[in-house]
């Protein structure tokens, strides 16, 4: 952003104020995540930068609260873990499975009333997460299903499909449908055709979609207070009792796994959003 | 057209334009088919129960079945002086099933809440016709009266009549701080009880003022992002989106410690002298806490819309601007920012929606000044149990939610919401 040599003083001054105001943005949206880091490692159990921690004293830093996350005997972090995960899969594979299916039909220019189902479709994004978790818990309660492991997969698709079907119809309308006519004149049948034609064309947006739901269900705890009981606890949940209770080193031990885990998803995030579109062509 | 005009066929002999529209139905099944897994589940799991929100919000039938004697012999009463003997009989005999069923205590509640003192006098008459005190051969009313004084009071017999249709809209009224007084009228309740007002206006000024945030900061980065060569503006991508992955209670929880007394952003504050270190601020369990956390969490719903509409513009329109002799701030007025307006609406509409139905870091941030609307529905769905009235409060956010998302779709187009 180098500026042309004739540029008058008054539009400099500007651009430099502008330059500052940027910095101060980005700033202001990255650090928070860094602070987290060196508290981790912190030796003492304050959530403040120690003296030791400032002058950068060996002692001062200890894994002691990683160790408490894994070992701690108190702390459900491990079964909290474990729901997690559990839960995250199985509802980025119903929302994955349910969404592109729907997203195909959306697709098709035959499709009936398509403005109106495609906002029903996607209505569980922008209702506001309170009224949904009231809502689904309604339902789950009705089924039998508040406390399961179910009931909560479940609300979790009820949540990630509408990223699925948006990402997906978005790879979608830059789809060349010629290919799937091509393999059908060849011979082959609908199922066959998806499966070898259209799904690894459309594979970077399916799983760019899938990874939000996974961390929409991953990250989820509004829904998950109303359903889960004891022993569907879950690492959000967890993270919400411990901030209202008390701030301890062991959750930011956990918030920075969590981070770590969040960046792998970005990489991959943006790895399959530039295949996706090289693969459909838009040059940059 | 000539009448000669022959039909045109296909090779099977059927007429074209009856085979075209049979293949175009086909077609058309064939596709609503592959929705319908997802439309139904959906319908199923989540458009039905937000529907029943809306029949728990305005139900009342429970004391209209616990009553439906009284209720039906209230009828002919004109609510103006004690009722009649016929009224004292059946409302004695509805208790009586009551009592067995063990449901005066509900009834009791529930009168109470729409006449203070009806809990005394209802466990009066329960320990009466427990002992079976009560002659049913005598003068019904005579005795019933004479259990309390409040039984020989109209307005309790007005209060029990009131009670009769099976729907209300009581808890709409309660939400907006107003109820239904002894003539029918809707009144507010007294200054100092009026909580619920001030938690809607909080919730959309602080919706309002975050979107305001969200777009004073998210509009320059956007501009930068779109205007660096690829190669700078890919790195700073990164301080968007790796906070819009990033677990929501990660970033709470950081703003939580920066923002505590000890905190790191008063240490600073110390340390360039704008406080004093034993005059420290409270910049959490407020509204600044709340301020400052949800715009840094929600910037970039602002700028992924906005950087993909900046990315579209043409950097050699500015220059024609300049070239035709405006200056930059008129080229910029002039030509770029109309541009930009289908990001910002969508930018700033997905701020404001997300932001008014915020709960956790409110919740977490805010303490007691802080708190929104979705805390106090969270509060009654799992502390009070009041759950019709958290439907009541929770349908009221959603229709103004819904006539934002209208507003949206009309401008840009569901279908033109981008992700990353």
């Amino acid at each position: 952003m180098a500026l042309p040599k004739y540029t008058e003083t008054r539009y400099r001054i500007w651009h430099y104020f502008y330059i500052a105001i940027c910095t101060f943005v980005f700033i202001f949206l990255i650090a928070p995540l860094f602070v987290i880091f060196p508290l981790s490692f912190n030796a003492e159990e304050f959530l403040v930068f120690s003296e030791g921690m400032k002058n950068l004293d060996p002692d001062a830093f200890s894994l002691r609260w990683y160790k408490d996350m894994v070992y701690g005997t108190k702390n459900p972090w491990g079964l909290a873990a474990k729901n997690s995960f559990i839960i995250a899969i199985f509802a980025t594979l119903g929302s994955v499975i349910l969404g592109t299916v729907a997203a195909l039909g959306l697709s098709s220019r035959h499709m009936p009333f398509k403005g109106i189902i495609m906002a029903t479709l996607i209505s569980p994004m922008i209702v506001p997460l309170i009224i949904s978790g009231v809502a689904i818990f309604f339902f789950m309660a009705k089924a039998g299903l508040a406390a399961t492991h179910t009931g909560i997969v479940l609300a979790h698709i009820i949540l990630g499909t509408p990223f699925v079907v948006i990402t997906v119809t978005a790879t979608l309308s830059g789809f060349d449908h010629s290919v799937t006519r091509a393999a059908a004149s060849l011979g082959s049948n609908p199922v066959n055709t998806f499966m070898k034609v259209t799904l690894p064309l459309i594979l970077p947006g399916v799983i760019s979609g899938g990874l939000f739901a996974f961390v929409t269900s991953f990250d989820e705890v509004v829904v998950v207070l109303f359903l889960a009981g004891l022993e569907n606890t879950t690492i959000p949940i967890q993270m919400w009792t411990g901030l209202r209770e008390q701030l301890s080193p062991t959750i930011l031990a956990v918030a920075t796994c969590l981070i770590v885990l969040s960046t792998l998803i970005l990489i991959s995030a943006e790895l399959l959003r530039r295949r996706s579109e090289r693969l459909r062509g838009i040059n940059r | 057209m000539s009448s000669e005009t022959k039909q045109i066929l296909t090779t099977d002999g059927i007429p074209l334009e009856i085979s075209l529209k049979k293949a175009e139905r086909k077609n058309k099944i064939k596709a609503f088919l592959l929705v319908a897994p997802l439309l139904l589940f959906l319908i199923i799991t989540y458009i039905f129960p937000i529907g029943e929100m809306f029949t728990r919000s305005i139900d009342d039938k429970m004391i209209t079945n616990m009553l439906p004697k009284t209720f039906k012999s209230m009828e002919t009463w004109d609510g103006k002086e004690l009722p009649s003997e016929e009224v004292f009989a059946s409302f004695l005999s509805d208790f009586k099933i009551l009592v067995e069923k063990k449901e005066h205590g509900k009834l009791a509640q529930r009168l109470n809440k729409e006449k203070n003192g009806f809990n005394t006098i209802t466990k009066k008459l329960f320990r009466q016709v427990k002992r079976n005190k009560i002659d049913e051969t005598q003068n019904i009313k005579e005795q019933i009266m004479k259990v309390h004084k409040r039984w020989r009071n109209v307005e309790y017999w007005q209060a029990i009549k009131r009670t009769a249709p099976p729907y209300t809209s009581a808890k709409y009224l309660k939400a907006m701080d107003m109820y239904l007084n002894e003539d029918n009228k809707i009144t507010q309740v007294s200054e100092d009880r009026r909580i619920h007002r001030i938690l809607w206006l909080r919730t959309v000024e602080v919706a309002f003022f975050v979107t305001v945030f969200c777009f004073l900061m998210g509009y320059p980065i956007a501009h930068l992002l779109a205007t660096l060569p690829m190669k700078y503006s890919n790195l700073l991508m990164i301080c968007v989106l790796l906070p819009f992955w990033t677990s929501l209670l990660v970033r709470t929880a950081s703003w939580m410690i920066l923002l505590q007394q000890q905190g790191v952003v008063n240490d600073f504050f110390v340390m360039i002298g704008l406080v004093s270190d034993d005059n420290r601020p409270e910049m959490m369990y407020n509204k600044v806490g709340t301020y400052v956390a949800m715009t840094q969490i929600l910037l970039p719903f602002m700028v992924l819309p906005l950087y993909s509409v900046m990315k579209t513009i043409s950097p050699s329109l500015m220059r024609a601007g300049k070239s035709l002799g405006g200056t930059p701030f008129v080229a910029f007025w002039k030509v770029y920012f109309p541009l930009t307006i289908p990001g910002i609406g969508a930018g700033c509409l997905l701020v404001f929606i997300l932001a008014i139905g915020y709960y956790i870091t409110p919740a977490l941030v805010g303490g007691a000044s802080g708190t929104l609307i979705s805390n106090q529905i969270a509060y009654h769905m799992k502390t009070t149990l009041d759950w019709s009235f958290a439907s009541a409060m929770g349908l009221m956010l959603l229709g103004g939610v819904l006539v934002i998302y209208w507003l949206y779709n009309k401008l840009v187009g569901v279908d033109n919401i981008k992700l990353g």
